[in-house]
């Protein structure tokens, strides 16, 4: 009995052991690694750049001085366990958030070097910049057509020639234009989960925003519309800048170039996406990809 | 045993009776209620055989020769039907329209059924329906036409029929003078007048601004002139024809064709000629005015006045109610104050209504109505224009009436559209007006289209606050006509509901009334049901396309 007793104890000595070390070996990889993505991201063009941000909903803490840069027509990824905040900040971005009441910020967000909280700023300007596609596939009650169209619209362009451009070059764009040319006219509601997230994101592309943001755009889909998507997003990171929110590892691993982890409204740690995944410089960030997290 | 009625207790079973029972009354007393009206109101334009027999009201006393109708029969106690001198301690009465009010003074009568002896139906008893005095039964005796007296002559009836349809036809010539070409003639010469009024009332009644009048004036004297002597040779024609008659008792009666609308045998005619008149009757009472104090004739003036007045009001409560519940719901901040107002207005649609009737004559007829009349009609003074009751102030009492219902509908249609749906449009850069106009107020308008069924149910309805707001008993002329500006907001006009309480307790001939009554009110009841089911119809074509949308 004693002897089993001691048995246990040493083990759990050695385990102790064992994670200091590789502790210490992180904080040594550390500077490496910083270096090393930083002196990626100097090639890089700034697009949106986070600094010191914190958000409070009705004075509860959601994000916690936030400092990040995202880098111009390139994918960012945001992964971390539910609640830790990736809407949140994501929706910092478009403003979304002002819709919330008691929603209150500290800090700045600059998008191509002007702060978007700044008075002079006009949200819809911005909202027009920033594209947003949502978790679950949210086409308005209209034909095919007038959802991609809805964005020329409110911009107050009639002329159908134009528009008739934008919509076939949206859908194209959005890899649905074959799957749909025949029924412009249908009801967006007729289509597949699949087909309506794809149609979402032909309407945000409509416009022509600068950035394009997604919050899990794939969660509510089967694994073949999961796999469309992606592809379609790897091939939007040409044109626009893509940040996107997701829980699943695999997915921000195959479209992203940059992800974040997050953990209760902190970010842990910003990286390249390879080195994030195979070799993580902090231990907590180790621990939610190798799934040992929670 | 016991544990059997508790089984059947714990069963539920008890419980799914009552609420069946409770469908199953329901149902009954709508459906009974409806039967009830369409079998009592319908059954009037039948054309009924016409009975000839013998009467006497006492066994000894001597009989005499009735014709007419039966229309009700019932059994009564002695006593009341006034201790008459045949045996039985009850008495089966009939009540009989004899019609020929001009003559007898009165066209119903009871008559007890054991004085009726040697009943008859001769195919040549003949009902001529009159423009007054009601229906006159009796035989026809000869036709003088043209200054011929044609007496016996087999062709007598078909040249009868033809004179009248001749004579009708020269009647509706009059009618759309006298209605349409003279009383659009009066109703310039009224705004001639009010011009000169103006002019004087401005100090700028210069000859030559007089002249001007004047010489209007004058052009529309000559179009008038040339009226009344068509008018006249009309009315010459018309009046230099007419039919003898005798009646069952004997005495011979002369009739103007001018005041026949039709006569028939309806004795003689086949089913067929019956169900054919039948329509003929019901397609008049749907479309012609009302004659006799609203107790004959159509009632086309009272149903075009209730969907007038209803079309008015949705046109103004539909816009005020959706304003204010995007205001509500949308807009204001959700504190005690909204939550205030919610309840008031929620309150508002459980306040009576005759006390909108009162607000309504007090503050839009008398108020509103007056101060419009004092700033923009000063030339009609002292004869109001906008300060007395019509069709305007009727249509905006009942929508303050039913704003209530159309703001807690909208409410309820707003709360149902998803945030998923309108944050994708503001992602889209909207601004919220666009997003409430493009994407918001499209999917509530099924919602919308409920709360308007409900005011319309409720405003085609509504008798009470119109009697104080503009709804009378004869309007003589309708809300809409040919002179500009075509509709006529400061008229009074005529309402089905209100139609059914005249005639029905302030008419002068309840038994003729009795029928009408019956029959308006099917007609108002099927009114309302018609404007509901097409309501229902848009908005359940609209609901479809919305329905996917609102899961998400
Ligand atoms: N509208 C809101 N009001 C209050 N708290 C919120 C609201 N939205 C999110 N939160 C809180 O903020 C935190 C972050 O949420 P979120 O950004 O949605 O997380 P994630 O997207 O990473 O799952 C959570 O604790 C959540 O409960
Ligand atoms: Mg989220």
């Amino acid at each position: 009995m004693a002897a089993e007793k001691i048995e246990k104890y040493a083990e759990d000595i050695a385990v102790t052991e064992s994670s200091t070390a590789t502790r210490t070996h992180a904080i040594d990889m550390n500077n490496i690694v910083d270096t090393a993505v930083d002196m990626k991201l100097a090639n890089e063009k700034t697009c949106i750049a986070v600094s010191n941000f914190s958000l409070f909903y009705s004075g509860k803490q959601a994000l916690k001085n936030i400092s990040l840069t995202i880098p111009e027509k390139r994918a960012t990824a945001f992964i971390g366990p539910s609640g830790c905040g990736k809407s949140t900040l994501l929706r910092c971005f478009n403003r979304m958030n002002d819709l919330i009441e008691g929603v209150t910020t500290a800090g700045n967000i600059k998008l191509e070097g002007n702060d978007i909280f700044d008075k002079s700023i006009n949200v819809a300007d911005l909202r027009r910049r920033v594209g947003m596609v949502f978790q679950k596939p949210n086409p308005f009650p209209k034909s095919i057509y007038e959802n991609v169209a809805y964005g020329l619209r409110i911009q107050g362009i009639k002329d159908r020639r134009t528009i008739d451009t934008v919509v076939e070059k949206s859908l194209r764009g959005a890899a649905l234009w074959d799957e749909v040319k025949d029924r412009l006219e249908d009801l967006a509601m007729g289509l597949s989960g699949g087909q309506q997230q794809r149609l979402v994101i032909a309407r945000a592309i409509a416009i022509e925003p600068e950035v394009i943001l997604l919050d899990e755009p794939a969660s509510a889909l089967d694994p073949v519309s999961t796999l469309k998507i992606e592809e379609l997003i790897y091939g939007l990171k040409d044109k626009y800048t893509i940040v996107i929110v997701t829980h699943n590892m695999q997915q921000a691993a195959r479209v992203s170039d940059y992800t974040t982890y997050m953990y209760m409204g902190e970010m842990i740690e910003f990286n390249d996406t390879s080195t994030l995944f195979t070799n993580p410089h902090k231990k907590m960030t180790e621990d939610y990809i190798t799934g040992r997290y929670g | 045993m016991q544990s059997k009625i508790k089984n059947w207790l714990d069963s539920g079973a008890p419980f799914v009776w009552l609420n069946a029972g409770a469908v199953s009354v329901s149902v009954v007393m709508v459906v009974g209620l409806i039967a009830l009206i369409a079998v009592r109101g319908l059954g009037h334009f039948w054309p009924s055989d016409i009975a000839v027999f013998d009467y006497a009201f006492a066994p000894d006393s001597e009989s005499s020769q009735l014709m007419g109708e039966f229309i009700d029969e019932e059994t009564v106690l002695r006593a009341r039907a006034g201790n008459p001198a045949y045996a039985g301690a009850t008495i089966k009465r009939h009540l009989l329209k004899t019609g020929n009010r001009d003559i007898s003074g009165l066209d119903f009568s009871w008559i007890l059924d054991a004085g009726i002896k040697h009943k008859t139906y001769p195919d040549d008893a003949m009902v001529v329906e009159r423009r007054e005095w009601g229906n006159f039964y009796g035989f026809l005796n000869s036709v003088q036409l043209d200054g011929h007296n044609l007496q016996n002559n087999a062709t007598l009836w078909a040249t009868l029929e033809q004179a009248i349809t001749q004579n009708n036809a020269v009647f509706d010539e009059i009618r759309y003078i006298e209605k349409n070409l003279i009383g659009g003639i009066n109703y310039k010469m009224e705004k001639l007048r009010l011009k000169e009024r103006e002019l004087v009332l401005k100090e700028e009644n210069t000859p030559v601004n007089l002249q001007a009048l004047i010489a209007q004036r004058e052009a529309l004297q000559l179009a008038y002139n040339s009226h009344t002597a068509t008018l006249e040779t009309l009315y010459a024609t018309l009046n230099s024809a007419s039919l003898t008659a005798t009646t069952a008792d004997g005495q011979a009666v002369s009739i103007a064709l001018s005041k026949v609308i039709r006569v028939y045998r309806p004795n003689a005619m086949s089913l067929p000629d019956k169900v054919l008149f039948y329509f003929e009757k019901f397609w008049e009472f749907l479309t012609d005015d009302p004659r006799e104090a609203n107790t004959e004739g159509g009632i086309f003036p009272a149903i075009f006045g209730t969907v007038l007045m209803v079309i008015i009001m949705a046109v103004i409560v539909t816009p005020f109610g959706v304003i204010a519940a995007v205001y509500l719901r949308e807009y204001a901040t959700q504190n005690l104050i909204t939550r205030l107002i919610r309840i008031a207005v929620n309150n508002l649609a459980g306040v009576p209504s005759v006390v909108y009737g009162v607000f309504g004559l007090g503050f839009f007829v008398y108020f509103l109505g007056g101060s419009i009349d004092q700033l923009f009609f000063p030339e009609s003074l002292p004869a109001p224009k906008f300060g007395t009751p019509g069709l305007l102030w009727a249509s905006l009492t009942l929508a303050i009436l039913t704003v209530p219902v159309v703001i807690v509908a909208t409410e309820e249609g707003l709360s149902r559209v998803p945030r998923a749906i309108r944050e994708g449009s503001l992602a889209l850069g909207a601004t919220k007006a666009e997003t409430l106009w493009r994407t918001v107020l499209p999917m509530t308008t099924p919602a919308m289209i409920t709360g308007l069924i409900l005011a319309v149910a409720r405003a085609a309805g509504e008798v009470a606050p119109l009697m104080l707001v503009g709804v009378v008993k004869l309007a003589p002329s309708l809300g809409v006509d040919g002179n500009a500006p075509f509709l006529h907001l400061d008229r009074k006009f005529m309402h089905l509901g209100f139609h059914i309480y005249d005639v029905g307790f302030q008419s002068p001939n309840v038994e003729a009334a009795q029928p009408l009554v019956y029959a308006t009110a099917l007609l108002l009841v099927v009114l309302i049901i018609i404007l509901n089911l097409t309501a229902i119809r848009i908005r359940n074509s609209l609901r479809e396309k919305y329905r996917a949308a609102e899961q998400t």
